[in-house]
């Protein structure tokens, strides 16, 4: 049984849990869980607006015979009367059994933790943790190659704002890893990161170009870059065109490399690429599911 | 001028002190003597106190901060302070003898944030009833600002909390934004 009352960061997992969730997601795309949360509250509260991360909890909670309660962005709540975030949480504790929540603002899922009597997720908090986001990409890197331990990753785009690649860099040193860090200079990975993976012993690589790693990787993940981050657009220019992936670059790659993408993408895969049998992408977002149901299920003690 | 003559000439023009000088003149001195001359200048120069806080061992540099981040001016009672004081340990050292206050929990942690290591003596008439050499704790809560300007403690009324990543050299890690903070960059909430 998962020992945890929220799933906040990944600086709470060890790696029992982590495989201890993946394998409870596996179980729950082979039976009925239909009624498996019948009678169970989720409040999904986005103080910002999210798509996938949104829909995909609806649906696990729905799929599981459970009702969700919910609002998508603040101006319909007390939030824009100035109701604080404790209080918000300290309401709907009483209306739900669990709550998955999104907010502009770093550490917010945290303080709600702190307040709440009931189970927290944390759908997003600023540019801190997306934990759900993690751990949907180990189940997809673990239905792709079979295994999690002793893979080769490539993380592209932008490594320096991207919280998707800073957790999975965090959780991919917890399976012995190689990886390769592919972006511009400016936006390459952070210190932080990089010390806490040599304090691992983790072998990673620095590269500027896609064309040297895709022949030795079993997973390409990439990550969009945004014109914004760069303070000289001149900058963005010389840059924009290295990190975009199409189906020539892909002919080096081995027969089961797949590319992974937290999604929205915007230029940076071609279309052409969607074919191809290394594409995964389409299949992480669907993954979320299996894997968010077992977390509320894991987390309500509807499944041990 | 060399430090030593200093020492020596405010020695000699201190009345009360003449037999320390004469001590000081003898060429063949021991050592030992004269560091524990140089200790009772130091000590004569703060003068004892009846009651209050001692802090030793305080780097040089952070002497003058530590009145501030404890609002001494405030404090209507005798405060007396040296810094780059002769020290065995550190070379040069602190010292901050405050009269009539002993400090709180809270203000124990603050000094403990910028200066780890000081030692921390309580006073009672005239002796030292409890004598510390302060620790940064493990938790550091509502001392410490946090840098992150979207961390939910500075957007909410939250109480900052921070772990401790690194004793040597400090580094903090906030419990929200999970941020984390070196000694040069901590900044103390008023």
């Amino acid at each position: 049984m998962l020992k945890k009352k929220d799933i906040i960061s990944i600086s709470d997992f060890t790696k029992e849990e982590i495989l201890y969730i993946l394998k409870t997601a596996e179980e729950m795309n082979k039976k009925d869980c239909s009624e498996l949360c019948k009678g169970k509250i989720l409040a999904t509260l986005f103080f910002e607006p999210s798509t996938r991360t949104r829909l995909s909890f609806e649906t696990s909670m729905k799929r599981m015979g459970g009702s969700v309660i919910g609002f998508s962005g603040e101006e319909s709540t007390s939030r824009s009367k100035g109701e604080s975030l404790y209080d918000t949480i300290k309401i709907v504790e009483g209306y739900a059994d669990i709550v998955v929540m999104r907010h502009k603002v770093d550490g917010s899922a945290r303080l709600a933790a702190e307040a709440s009597k009931i189970p927290i997720i944390n759908g997003g908090d600023g540019s801190n943790q997306h934990p759900t986001q993690m751990l949907l990409d180990l189940y997809t890197i673990k239905q792709s190659q079979g295994k999690l331990e002793n893979l080769k990753i490539a993380m592209v785009g932008d490594l320096k704002y991207g919280r998707t690649v800073h957790s999975l860099a965090a959780a991919m040193a917890m399976f012995n890893a190689e990886m390769y860090f592919v972006a511009p200079e400016q936006l390459q990975m952070p210190n932080y990161i990089i010390e806490d993976l040599q304090k691992s012993n983790i072998n990673y690589h620095i590269v500027d170009n896609m064309q040297d790693v895709i022949g030795k990787v079993d997973i390409l993940y990439m990550t969009r870059i945004q014109k914004e981050r760069f303070p000289d657009l001149q900058e963005y220019e010389k840059v924009k065109n290295v990190f975009i992936l199409n189906k020539k670059l892909l002919e080096t790659a081995k027969p089961n490399m797949k590319i992974m993408h937290p999604l929205p993408r915007v230029n940076e895969i071609s279309e052409e690429v969607d074919i191809e049998p290394h594409a995964y992408y389409f299949n992480q977002a669907h993954y979320g599911i299996p894997v968010r149901m077992a977390i509320i299920a894991l987390l309500l003690g509807c499944v041990k | 001028m060399s430090s030593e003559n200093i020492f020596k000439e405010n020695l000699f023009n201190h009345k009360s002190n003449k037999n320390l000088a004469q001590e000081l003149n003898d060429a063949n001195l021991a050592q030992e003597s004269k560091q524990e001359i140089n200790d009772e200048y130091q000590q004569m120069k703060l003068g004892k106190i009846k009651e209050g806080t001692v802090l030793d061992h305080i780097p040089p540099d952070l002497c003058f901060k530590i009145i501030n981040l404890l609002n001494l001016e405030q404090h209507g009672r005798v405060i007396s302070a040296a810094t780059n004081l002769t020290s065995t340990k550190m070379g040069k050292k602190g010292m901050i003898k405050i009269s009539g206050k002993i400090l709180s929990e809270k203000e124990v942690n603050r000094i403990v944030v910028v200066a780890p290591n000081v030692t921390y003596s309580t006073i009672t008439d005239y002796q030292a009833v409890k004598k510390v050499k302060l620790k940064v704790p493990q938790e550091i809560v509502g001392i410490v600002k946090c840098n992150n300007p979207n961390c939910i403690t500075n957007v909410e009324s939250v109480q900052t909390k921070f772990k401790i990543v690194s004793e040597e050299p400090l580094k903090i890690k906030c419990n929200y934004c999970e941020r984390t903070t070196v000694k040069e960059e901590i900044k103390l909430l008023m």
